[in-house]
């Protein structure tokens, strides 16, 4: 600009009602800065992300145990006490899936909170250059979402794997490949095969990463700048 | 809107800090008028309430009394995203540790500010070089804050700063961190800017190099202004001025 600068009021363009559009952050320049915060600190990233991926895991190695053994009873032809049996196991399936989605809640929400501690300051200086707090917490959305779903597929593959690899010895090659299809949750009534009740955790570990971010982001985005400033990281 | 003499006006400013029992006056009672184009320097100790101001007149921070204008608008009256829309456009800021993200390069860094003022990322590319040039960074885009010196990050703090034309850059120890030379350098910048594009410079600092560039020279101690000097009333030696402890 050649011309004065300082010449007409401060407030000047600001149109009432229009302020929405005199501030922006489009969703792709956001998605990129989600993309570059989180390869740029890889493993930083890597360990916020573990939390979910752990969990996730676990929870998938509990899903295909369930599924591999109705396969295993199947193959074993054992028919004396069958049902009974089959009722205890989804008992304890139900239990053991309910705790480790439980565990990866407090992996999350652990790593989530630290996540955005860290970065008050950058968040004080964003807000200096305009940011408006939906920003912030549109940026942390963003990354938890991306870290919860790809450390949730990251989980799934090693937990599902290491129990496929597992159960090689003990149903064969074709037990394993039959567990996909088999039930390994049943849930008032519903069954749901394996590959199923899988995508459902993945999906849910990405809803819980997003989740678990967005108090402390929100928190976070409404503090006064010269708060956020004084941070010591 | 019409155009005021007086771009920040404080009136009974005042900011109590409440830690357990104690109170503690940051501010007390301060009333300042400063106007367009001015260069001014808010100097005083650690401890003063220099930072405290600082934070007050850019909207950073609540007071607990009294009123900050912008433009004679109450900055208590404005709402988040009238208040965000001031600091995007109106107000750029200069901070003693720099803060720039550490994640984006120096180019990115300058175009942050415009790209929340809507504009192209050719548009802001093209402004984000020429400003980078201007402070005598151009071929340092691409670099990222840890491939840059204290020196260097200021002035890319800088470019920031100036990325949407603001009517006020506010420095808080702008010079903190520098050496003497460098800090010189920012200094100089922080003047060609006032001269050139009739920036108003408000800055909080304890470093007695301001002094020569300055319009004003505001002395805050415990909380309140004990005097405000006119720069030509103020008697400098050179030869006294390169020794000066900070």
């Amino acid at each position: 600009m050649s011309e004065r600068q300082g010449t007409g009021s401060v407030l000047e363009g600001l149109e009432s009602g229009g302020i929405q559009r005199q501030i922006v952050l489009p969703w792709s320049r956001a998605l990129q800065m989600t993309r570059e915060n989180i390869f740029v600190r890889l493993g930083r990233s890597a360990i916020t992300a573990s939390g979910i991926f752990l969990g996730i895991a676990f929870l998938s190695a509990v899903l295909f145990g369930a599924a591999a053994a109705s396969v295993k009873a199947r193959l074993d032809l054992t028919e004396l006490g069958l049902e009974h049996e089959a009722a205890e196991l989804q008992a304890r399936i139900v239990w053991l899936a309910a705790m480790s989605l439980l565990v990866a809640t407090v992996g999350i929400v652990n790593s989530m909170l630290m996540s955005v501690t860290e970065r008050y300051k950058e968040i004080g200086t964003m807000k200096c250059l305009g940011a408006l707090d939906s920003f912030i917490v549109r940026l942390f959305i963003l990354e938890a979402g991306l870290l919860g779903i790809l450390g949730s597929i990251a989980g799934a593959i090693v937990g599902a794997g290491i129990m496929m690899l597992a159960y090689m010895g003990r149903i064969g090659a074709r037990g394993v490949g039959e567990s996909w299809s088999a039930t390994a949750l049943k849930l008032g009534g519903t069954e749901i095969p394996l590959w199923l009740s899988i995508l459902l955790a993945i999906v849910i570990g990405g809803i819980l990463s997003i989740a678990a971010a967005l108090y402390p982001a929100w928190q976070a985005a409404k503090m006064p700048p010269a708060a956020a400033l004084r941070s010591e990281f | 809107m019409s155009v005021y003499e007086y771009i920040v006006r404080t009136k009974d400013l005042s900011r109590v800090y409440t830690m357990g029992d104690t109170k503690v006056r940051a501010l007390d009672n301060v009333a300042l008028d400063i106007r367009r184009g001015e260069y001014v320097s808010i100097m005083g100790p650690s401890g003063s309430g220099k930072s405290t101001l600082f934070n007050m007149i850019g909207g950073l921070d609540k007071p607990t009394n009294g009123t900050v204008f912008i433009d004679e608008v109450d900055m208590a009256q404005l709402t988040a995203s009238e208040l965000a829309f001031l600091r995007c456009r109106k107000i750029g800021y200069i901070f003693q540790t720099f803060n720039l993200i550490p994640v984006m390069t120096a180019l990115e860094n300058v175009t942050l500010p415009m790209v929340f003022a809507g504009l192209t990322t050719e548009d802001a590319m093209e402004k984000g070089i020429g400003l980078l040039g201007t402070v005598g960074l151009g071929d340092r885009y691409d670099h990222k804050p840890t491939e840059l010196s204290g020196g260097q990050q200021q002035r890319v703090a800088t470019a920031r700063a100036l990325a949407n034309d603001p009517a006020i850059i506010l420095a808080d120890e702008p010079t903190g961190n520098l050496d003497l030379r460098t800090g010189k350098e920012i200094i100089n910048l922080l003047k060609q800017m006032n001269d050139e594009k009739k920036v108003t410079i408000i800055s909080a600092t304890h470093d007695l190099k301001m002094i020569d560039v300055s319009d004003r020279v505001v002395w805050i101690r415990d909380g309140k202004i004990e005097r405000i000097e006119e720069r030509k009333d103020i008697d400098i030696q050179v030869g006294q001025m390169e020794g000066e402890e900070e």
